[in-house]
C-alpha cells in the first residue's frame, strides 16, 4: 500500500533543481508526481518516479543528498469531496498527515502522504477499505 | 572635530602594550624602538625573511626585558618596513601600518573571533560533515556572517526537524562568538575541501 519516494534536499541556488532533474534524465527516469515547499535556504524536493531505486544510487552517486522512503498512495475517484472524505477517516485516528500531495494518473486521482504513525495508518487503509496504490502499479500505468 | 593631531601608535599586550612602535612628526611609519627590540620580517609560510618593502609577518625579539623575555615572538601581525632613511632625522626603521593578521581571526562588530571557535562547535553535531565556510558580508552597513554548514549523507527528510538543526547550530555558536550568524545547511561536497589551504572564511565586507 505504500509507493518509494525520493527525497532530495535542495539548496536555494540557481541550477541545484536542473542538476537532479537532468541526472534522471540522463537515466532515462520519468517522473510521475513532484513537490517542492519553498523555506529560505533549502528546500526538499519530493518525487515519484520510474525506478526509484535506480534513481536513488544514480542521484547518489552524483553526490545528491537524497534518500528514499515509503509513502502511502491512495486512490481516488476524480469526483469533488474524495479527498476531504478520505483524510477525515485519518484524522478521526488521530492520525496526524506530516505532508500531502495529489496528482492524476489516467482518470483516477491520487493522494500521496506520510504519516506519524505509518503501521496506524496502514491499519486505517485495510479497515476503511481505501483504495491504494503499489509501485507495480505505477509502472503499469507508465 | 578636536584640533587634534593623532598620531599612531603600535604595541601589543605580550610586549608591554602599546608604544612598541610610534609615528613621528612625519607620520610616514612607526619608527620602533631597535634599542629595545630585535625587528624581523618573514614570510608566514615559509618563516624566511622577506626584503625590506614587502610585507609579511612581524617578529620581535626583546633584549631588555628579564622576567619575561620573548624571543623571535610572532606577532601574527602584518605589516613591512619601510625602505630608506626618515627625514625627521631618527634612524630607528620605520614599520608600515598593520596590514592584517596572518592568523585568520575576524573581527566582527567589534567582537574577536577566531574560526577554530565556529568549528569546534560545528563538529560536535553528528549531522554535520567537516566541512564549513564562513561568509562576512555588508548587510545594511552592518557586519554580517553567515556559515554555510555540509550534512553527513545521512538525509532527514523533515522540514521541522532541519529547520530544528538550523536553529540548534545557530544558538551555539552565537552563545560561542556573541554573534548570531546566519546558519544554512548544504549538500556534502559543494563547499571547498578541508585538504590543504581550504578557504574557510570569505570576507566580502565593505573596506571603510
Amino acid at each position: 500500500m505504500t509507493v518509494h519516494q525520493l527525497s532530495v534536499f535542495i539548496e536555494n541556488k540557481s541550477g541545484a533543481l536542473v542538476r537532479v532533474l537532468r541526472l534522471l534524465k540522463q537515466e532515462n527516469i520519468q517522473l510521475i508526481a513532484s513537490t517542492i515547499a519553498d523555506t529560505a535556504d533549502f528546500g526538499i524536493f519530493r518525487i515519484i518516479c520510474s525506478e526509484p531505486e535506480k534513481a536513488c544510487n544514480v542521484l547518489k552517486e552524483a553526490g545528491v543528498a537524497v534518500s528514499l522512503c515509503e509513502v502511502f498512495a491512495v486512490e481516488l475517484d476524480d469526483r469533488p469531496g474524495q479527498a476531504a472524505d478520505a483524510i477525515a477517516i485519518f484524522a478521526s485516528e488521530g492520525i496526524s498527515i506530516s505532508y500531502l500531495y495529489s496528482f492524476l494518473l489516467n482518470g483516477k486521482g491520487v493522494l500521496i502522504f506520510r504519516t506519524d504513525n505509518a503501521e496506524k495508518a496502514a491499519e486505517v487503509i485495510a479497515s476503511n477499505g481505501l483504495s491504494v496504490i503499489e509501485e507495480k502499479d505505477l509502472s503499469r500505468l507508465l | 572635530m578636536l584640533g587634534v593631531k593623532a598620531y599612531n601608535s603600535f604595541g601589543m599586550s605580550e610586549m608591554c602594550g602599546p608604544g612598541v612602535a610610534f609615528e613621528c612628526p612625519e607620520q610616514n611609519g612607526m619608527h620602533i624602538w631597535e634599542d629595545y627590540y630585535i625587528v624581523e620580517i618573514v614570510n608566514p609560510d615559509t618563516l624566511e625573511p622577506v626584503p625590506d618593502g614587502e610585507v609579511g609577518e612581524l617578529v620581535l625579539t626583546t633584549l631588555k626585558r628579564e622576567a619575561m623575555p620573548l624571543l623571535r615572538y610572532r606577532t601574527r601581525d602584518l605589516t613591512r618596513i619601510l625602505p630608506g632613511e626618515c627625514p625627521c632625522g631618527r634612524h630607528h626603521l620605520r614599520l608600515d601600518r598593520m596590514k592584517g593578521r596572518s592568523d585568520d581571526m575576524i573581527i566582527l562588530k567589534g567582537v574577536n573571533i577566531f574560526p577554530i571557535q565556529i568549528e569546534t562547535i560545528l563538529m560536535q553535531f553528528q549531522e554535520l560533515a567537516s566541512d564549513y565556510l564562513i561568509t562576512l558580508e555588508t548587510v545594511d552597513d552592518n557586519d554580517a556572517m553567515t556559515v554555510d554548514v555540509e550534512m553527513k549523507d545521512l538525509f532527514i527528510d523533515d522540514y521541522a526537524k532541519l529547520q530544528a538543526l538550523t536553529r540548534e547550530i545557530t544558538r551555539q555558536l552565537r552563545d560561542e562568538i556573541l554573534i548570531t550568524p546566519r546558519v544554512r545547511l548544504v549538500p556534502k561536497n559543494t563547499l571547498p575541501k578541508s585538504e590543504g589551504k581550504a578557504v574557510r572564511v570569505v570576507d566580502t565586507r565593505k573596506k571603510y
